[in-house]
C-alpha cells in the first residue's frame, strides 16, 4: 500500500463528474427496493430478484467492470501510467494498491447499497440481507481483480471484461450447467447461501469449491497482474 | 553606387507559384468520406489487425447461431423455423449492443481524444455533415451485422423448402426491428461515446446504460404485475425505460411475434404503439440533437 498512489487513483476514479455516472448505479438499486417494498408480491422471491438478479448479476459486475479497469487500463491507455511506473516503487505494490481502492470503492458502491436494498425488501430476516451483502463483497473483491488484471493485459479490457460477464456468465450460463462453476457471479451466490438461513437461497456450486475458486482467482489475479506490469510494453493507439 | 534603401527595395519574384484549379469535391464529397472512412472503422478496415478482432468476432457471434439453427432443422426434419426473426435479434441482441459499446467510442472518442476535430470542420464539411457521417456510418454498421443472420436464416427457410410467402414476410418484420434497433442504438451510443475522450468509460457506460435499463425494467414490470398469474397488461409500460425492450415490445405487438411465452414484450394496445413509437423516435431525435449541441462548439 502507498497512500500517494491510493489518493492519486482513488482522485482518478471520483474525479470531476464520473462521480455522478457511478452514484447512479447504487441510487437506482435503492429506488427499486423502496417501490419494491411497497410491492404485495412474495417478499423472497422478490428479495431473488433484487438482490440475485439486478444487485449481484448485474450492478456488481459492472460497477466492477468500471471500478477495476478504471483504477489501471485508463492510465495505460492516456500513457499517463510512466510517471508512475518511473517512481521507485515496486510494481506489485503499484497493484495491490490500486486493487485495494478499487475493492474499496466496488465495497462502497455495490455490497453497502446490496445490503441496504436487502434491508428494505427483506429486512434483517433470515439473515437474507447480509447473505447477499457478504456474497457482493466477496464477488466484488474477485471481480476487481479478475478486471484489473485485463486492463494490465488487454487493451479491450472493458470489452474482455464485459464479454466474460455478458456472454459467459449469463448467456451460455443460463444454457450450459457447467459453465456455472466458473462464474464470480455463483461463487458470490455459495457465500450467499452459507449465511442465508436454511433453503431462502439456493447456490449451484458448492461453498469449499466456490470459495477456493474466489481465493485462486483473486490471488492469482492479482500475482499475474503484477508481474505483466512489470514487462509492460506501452502501445500506440492502432 | 546604389544607396541602402535601393538595395532593400521589395522585388516580387515570379517563382511559379499557381493555386489549385482542379475540380473541388466540396462538401458532399468531404461527409461521403468521412461516411466511408467511419464505416470501415467501425469494422477495422484500414487498421491494424488487432482492431479487427473484436468487430469481426462479435459479427461472427452474431450470425454463427443462425448456421446452426439451419443445420437443426435440415437434420431434425422440422416443419418450420424453430425461432421467428425479430426473435432472433432479441435472443442475441446483446452481441449487437457489445459491438456498438465497442465500436461507438472507436468512431467519436479517439477523434475527440486526440483533438482533431477542429480539422474536419476546418474542411468543407460543417459539424452537422460530421455528425450526420459518424451516425449514417454507425447505423449501416449496426444494420450490417444484424441484417445478415436475418438474411442467412432466410436462406435457410428457402432450401428447406418452407413457404416463401410467410418467410418473406417475417423477414420484413425482422428487417424492421433490425432498422429501428440500428437507429436508437447508434443515437444513444454515439451520444454517450461523444461525452468521453476516454475510450473504456465510454465502452462501459453504453453497455452499463443498456444493461441497467432493461434489468430495471423487467423488475418494475415484475413488481407491477406484469408476472402475476393473470399478468395486468399495464405492466407492459414498464418497457419503456429500457430502449432494448421498447422495440422489441414495439415489434412485438405490430407484428404479432414474439410467441407465447409470459415474458413476451408487448406494447398494451394501439396507445400502446403509438407511445411506444413515438418514445423510439424521440429518443433517437433527442439523442441526435444533443450530438448536434455537443459539437456546436468543440
Amino acid at each position: 500500500m502507498n497512500t500517494t498512489v491510493a489518493r492519486l487513483t482513488a482522485r482518478g476514479l471520483f474525479g470531476r463528474r464520473r462521480v455522478l455516472i457511478l452514484l447512479a448505479v447504487p441510487v437506482l438499486l435503492l429506488v427499486i427496493s423502496v417501490i419494491a417494498r411497497n410491492s404485495d408480491l412474495d417478499k423472497l422471491e422478490l428479495a431473488h430478484s433484487i438482490l440475485g438478479n439486478l444487485a449481484l448479476g448485474t450492478l456488481v459486475p459492472i460497477t466492477g467492470l468500471i471500478v477495476g479497469t478504471g483504477v489501471i487500463a485508463t492510465e495505460i491507455e492516456d500513457g499517463s501510467i510512466v510517471y508512475l511506473l518511473a517512481k521507485p516503487l515496486p510494481r506489485w505494490q503499484i497493484v495491490t494498491t490500486k486493487l485495494a481502492v478499487a475493492i474499496g470503492a466496488t465495497w462502497l458502491l455495490a455490497a453497502l447499497p446490496t445490503y441496504v436494498a436487502g434491508l428494505i425488501v427483506y429486512g434483517t430476516a433470515d439473515n437474507l440481507a447480509l447473505g447477499y451483502a457478504l456474497g457482493t463483497v466477496v464477488a466484488g473483491t474477485a471481480y476487481s481483480a479478475l478486471f484489473l488484471l485485463l486492463g494490465v493485459v488487454t487493451r479491450h479490457a472493458v470489452i474482455a471484461g464485459l464479454a466474460y460477464a455478458l456472454i459467459w456468465e449469463s448467456l451460455i450460463g443460463n444454457y450450459v450447467e457447467g459453465a456455472r462453476t466458473l462464474s464470480v457471479q455463483q461463487w458470490g451466490l455459495s457465500v450467499t447461501q452459507a449465511i442465508a438461513a436454511d433453503g431462502t437461497v439456493t447456490a449451484p456450486v458448492g461453498l469449499t469449491t466456490a470459495v477456493w475458486l474466489l481465493i485462486v482467482a483473486a490471488v492469482g489475479a492479482t500475482a499475474l497482474a503484477s508481474v505483466k506490469l512489470s514487462g509492460l510494453t506501452l502501445n500506440g493507439e492502432e | 553606387m546604389t544607396t541602402p534603401a535601393q538595395t532593400h527595395r521589395g522585388v516580387i519574384h515570379d517563382i511559379g507559384y499557381r493555386p489549385y484549379t482542379g475540380p473541388r469535391l466540396g462538401r458532399r464529397y468531404a461527409t461521403r468520406s468521412l461516411y466511408v472512412q467511419s464505416l470501415r472503422a467501425a469494422f477495422g478496415l484500414g487498421r491494424s489487425g488487432k482492431s479487427k478482432v473484436l468487430p469481426f468476432l462479435l459479427f461472427g457471434a452474431l450470425v454463427a447461431p443462425t448456421l446452426a439453427i439451419i443445420a437443426i432443422v435440415a437434420f431434425a426434419n422440422l416443419k418450420q423455423m424453430p425461432i421467428d426473426y425479430s426473435v432472433y435479434l432479441s435472443r442475441f441482441g446483446v452481441l449487437a449492443q457489445i459491438f456498438l459499446a465497442a465500436q461507438a467510442p472507436v468512431l467519436m472518442s479517439r477523434d475527440l481524444r486526440h483533438h482533431v476535430v477542429p480539422l474536419y470542420f476546418s474542411r468543407p464539411a460543417s459539424r452537422s455533415d460530421y455528425v450526420a457521417a459518424k451516425f449514417a456510418a454507425m447505423v449501416s454498421a449496426l444494420l450490417i451485422i444484424m441484417t445478415l443472420p436475418l438474411l442467412v436464416l432466410f436462406v435457410g427457410a428457402m432450401l428447406n423448402s418452407f413457404p416463401v410467402g410467410d418467410n418473406l414476410a417475417h423477414l420484413m418484420y425482422g428487417l424492421i426491428a433490425a432498422v429501428l434497433y440500428a437507429l436508437l442504438y447508434s443515437a444513444i451510443g454515439l451520444l454517450i461515446a461523444a461525452a468521453t475522450p476516454r475510450r473504456g468509460f465510454g465502452v462501459a457506460a453504453i453497455m452499463g446504460g443498456l444493461m441497467i435499463t432493461s434489468g430495471v425494467s423487467q423488475i418494475v414490470r415484475a413488481l407491477t404485475g406484469g408476472f402475476d398469474p393473470v399478468p395486468r397488461e399495464s405492466a407492459h409500460w414498464a418497457e419503456l425505460m429500457s430502449p432494448t425492450r421498447t422495440v422489441e415490445g414495439l415489434v412485438n405487438t405490430l407484428f404479432d411475434t414474439g410467441g407465447e411465452g409470459f415474458d413476451r414484450m408487448a406494447a398494451p394496445g394501439t396507445a400502446g404503439v403509438l407511445v411506444y413509437g413515438a418514445v423510439i423516435v424521440l429518443l433517437t431525435a433527442g439523442s441526435y440533437a444533443l450530438m448536434l449541441r455537443r459539437y456546436r462548439n468543440v
